[in-house]
């Protein structure tokens, strides 16, 4: 296995925004079967460090190319553009109003008679917006306009933060 | 990997030599050792056919060490000698000790290293010591019964225990002489020993109810893959608190002072944990203690241990959550620790899952029999075994940053082995070393998280502030243990540290570490605000008058200069306030003052880089 290989190439998928996670699961599986430790236990101790490397890197590779958001900047980084360390403003004022009337609106759930209904409310709209960014991402990446993706990132980033201050407030809401 | 064998033709090959290994339940109260014979694993006993072991060590004169019912038996005569519950210190210092060491009777030895220790009339004794004790009991019964040495090992371990726990578990072992093949996660273990001749695929829950403790883990089974999605739990929440529940209970009904002698409170809490065990399978059990009679039933058992039972259910919810699955995703629930025998604790569970748990198993011995299952794949004893288990850490890893604030590089329930890089940067001019502080825990300020090893990474070469690349990686292994290496990017400076600490977290503070990272919530936002504050208000102070020193008396005139100064001294005279919106205000102020000479200085270094001359030539002039 080349540990410097594309992630894609890595689980033998098409480079692009649109994989198919099950066939991802899949192939994450049975290379795991193949490398993890475990298959390693009763080796000499230099492959068994090979192997905790090699499962490492399958691991990160899974969890980078299963998140919306990972994803999305490992392609531009692939293409030589850095999206994570840049901090890249958001020059779209309807976005920042919308972003801020979502915000308020998670704040005001706990007074709400049924959080739980209107907590799950908020997050079925977050996830259609959410979804909807994804499939502009895979549009803009296809279509080669890449500032536009990484705008797009940036946003889907809003986006991903929201869902787990969502997932954090239900929380709080069940202690 | 091993070269396939061809054997000569017309000869079978040589018969393969099964290897000997087992898996070990190394328990609070009781472990036990199990291996598999003939493809189905077994717990092993004792010559006297019995298959628990009480984990109790007794030291005696003359260094003779006694463990199990042997040990137990001295408990009443030789409190001091005798060790109980030692799974309990495990990876813990001192201090930890300490808070504990006041409802326990041993007394606690001084040693060196931050360990702690227990004075006996053997001298002093760790928790990895005799926890190694346990282990080689243990390990004598599994070679008397397979007829020779053995090949190797699995130990489970509480998946919530932390760095420190397990590293001290595999120092017992090895203290012991044992090969350990793995650390495996109690409920993970639990799971396999279900799996196996369960439906092949499906999300399984593991509900782990011991003694002292609570483990939830949410597995993913697969064409023999057992993954874990998430794991979760309470380190001080068991079977315990059922028992003082009932004492409580008699105590009331039968008038009795609230204060007792500690001989009253044994006899409450025997009669308790005997109601207990007897309503599992009896509908009411009468109760007579000192002069009073009663009865208990089954109802009124549930309406007392309905609270405990339902922090176990919110943990399971949470877990559920971190696997971002809902309960009617769940296939099959599987049951493990003694206190699961409770049927008010089936009940509930079955309520929740809205499914019958798995309880054809006996809850004591399952863990023990999916590490030996376990075991024998590790050993090599079958090579294309079927099963894998991807397991994950149970809480954070992270550094400690400016501010006393902790960065999370790695996240809880992330799938291990795993490996993360992380970079850093200097945050004064010159800085020529930097102090790395590993931490574990979900909170937001370092003091709140347990500190698991400090290291330095030196001879950063000198660069201003912000210039240096400093990428520290850390490495989880198979077992969930830790190593941490740093380096420079520019210069290749490196330190590297196996993180081997001798202290880990207490129970309780695993439990209140997660959970205060909820309740505490809205105060570490706060503390967090400040300290962000703090930083960058002494940042901007620093920067600014270096500044002011090398080209403000140039760039400014003499109003500016003063007006600039007096920003920086009010600053300054805050940076103790505990008011981080005051803080920002005046951040804000100074950001503002400073600006046009900020200005200034850019248009002075872009004319400077247009014309040649470097920054020095500008300082000098």
């Amino acid at each position: 296995m080349d540990l410097t290989s594309n992630y894609f190439e890595l689980f033998g998928l098409p480079a692009a925004y649109n994989t198919d996670n099950q066939l991802l699961t899949e192939r994450y599986r049975d290379l795991q079967k193949q490398f993890h430790p475990d298959r390693y236990a009763s080796q000499p101790a230099a492959q068994q460090k090979l192997a905790v490397q090699y499962t490492a890197l399958i691991n990160h590779a899974y969890a980078t190319l299963r998140s919306p958001v990972g994803r999305a900047q490992y392609l531009l980084e692939q293409q030589g553009v850095d999206s994570r360390h840049d901090s890249t403003t958001i020059r779209d004022p309807e976005f920042l109003l919308a972003q801020m009337a979502l915000r308020e609106a998670l704040a005001d759930v706990a007074d709400a008679t049924d959080p739980f209904t209107e907590l799950e409310k908020l997050e079925k709209s977050v996830d259609k917006t959410y979804a909807g960014l994804q499939r502009q991402f895979a549009r803009e990446y296809e279509g080669e306009a890449l500032d536009d993706a990484v705008a797009t990132v940036a946003k889907m980033q809003f986006y991903q933060k929201l869902r787990s201050e969502i997932e954090q407030r239900e929380e709080e809401l069940d202690t | 990997m091993a070269l396939l064998q061809i054997s000569e033709p017309g000869r079978s090959p040589e018969p393969r030599q099964r290897k000997r290994a087992v898996g070990i339940d190394l328990g609070t109260t009781n472990s036990l050792v199990a291996t598999v014979r003939s493809g189905t694993p077994e717990t092993l006993p004792d010559e006297a056919g019995r298959h628990l072991l009480p984990s109790v060590v007794h030291y005696g004169k003359g260094a003779e060490v006694k463990v199990g019912f042997a040990a137990s038996a001295l408990a009443a005569s030789d409190p001091l000698n005798t060790l109980a519950s030692v799974k309990r210190y495990m990876g813990r210092g001192r201090e930890d000790v300490a808070t504990l060491g006041k409802t326990l009777p041993y007394e606690f030895a001084e040693t060196g290293g931050g360990m702690s220790s227990f004075k006996t009339t053997a001298g002093p004794v760790s928790p990895v010591q005799a926890s190694a004790q346990i282990l080689k009991a243990l390990e004598e019964r599994a070679e008397q019964a397979l007829g020779g040495t053995l090949d190797g090992a699995v130990i489970t371990v509480p998946a919530y225990f932390d760095d420190a726990q397990r590293q001290a578990t595999k120092d017992a072992a090895t203290l012991a002489g044992i090969k350990v093949l793995r650390l495996l996660n109690e409920p993970t273990a639990a799971a396999v020993a279900y799996g196996l001749d369960q439906q092949d695929q499906g999300v399984i829950a593991v509900y782990d109810l011991g003694g002292g403790t609570f483990d939830i883990s949410i597995l993913r089974l697969s064409k023999g893959v057992f993954e874990v999605m998430a794991t979760g739990g309470d380190s001080a929440l068991g079977g315990d608190d059922f028992d003082r529940a009932i004492a409580e209970w008699i105590r009331q009904q039968a008038a009795l002072p609230e204060a007792l002698t500690p001989a009253q409170q044994r006899v409450l809490l025997e009669a308790a944990r005997n109601a207990k065990e007897k309503l599992t399978d009896q509908p009411a059990i009468g109760i007579a203690v000192f002069d009073w009679q009663g009865e208990l039933d089954r109802a009124q058992l549930a309406q007392l241990i309905r609270p405990y039972i339902d922090k176990t259910l919110r943990a399971c919810k949470k877990a559920l959550r971190d696997a971002s699955l809902r309960t009617g995703d769940v296939g099959n629930v599987v049951m493990a620790g003694g206190s699961t025998r409770t049927p008010a604790v089936r009940e509930q569970v079955a309520d929740l899952f809205g499914r019958r748990p798995l309880v054809n198993l006996d809850p004591d011995r399952v863990v023990a029999l999916g590490a030996a299952i376990q075991a024998d794949i590790l050993v090599g004893n079958k090579p294309d075994g079927e099963i894998l288990l991807l397991d994950v850490i149970p809480l954070s890893l992270g550094l400690e940053t400016m501010g006393g604030l902790m960065e999370k590089v790695i996240h809880r329930n992330t799938t291990i082995p795993v490996a993360k890089a992380q970079e850093f940067t200097t945050f004064k001019d010159g800085q020529a070393a930097m102090a790395i502080h590993v931490l574990q825990g979900e909170r937001e300020l370092v003091a709140d998280n347990r500190s698991l090893a400090r290291f330095e990474l030196r001879d950063i070469p000198p660069m201003v502030a912000g210039a240096a690349k400093i990428q520290v990686v850390f490495q989880v292994d198979a077992d969930g243990l830790l190593s941490v290496a740093a380096k420079e990017l520019s210069s290749g400076a490196q330190a590297r540290v196996e993180v081997r600490p001798s202290y880990g977290l207490s129970d309780g503070e695993v439990m209140s570490m997660l959970k205060g990272s909820y309740t505490h919530a809205k105060e570490d936002r706060q503390a967090r605000a400040l300290r962000e504050q703090q930083v960058e208000a002494q940042r901007m102070i620093e920067d600014l008058e270096a500044a002011m020193k090398v080209d403000g008396k140039a760039l400014l005139d003499e109003e500016e200069y003063h007006c600039l100064e007096v920003a920086l001294a009010d600053l300054r005279s805050l940076l103790d306030s505990t008011d981080h919106r005051l803080l920002a205000r005046h951040i804000e102020m100074v950001a503002k003052i400073s600006e046009p000479f900020a200005a200034r200085r850019m248009n002075a270094s872009i004319k400077k880089a247009l014309s040649g001359h470097h920054l020095k030539d500008f300082e000098e002039q």
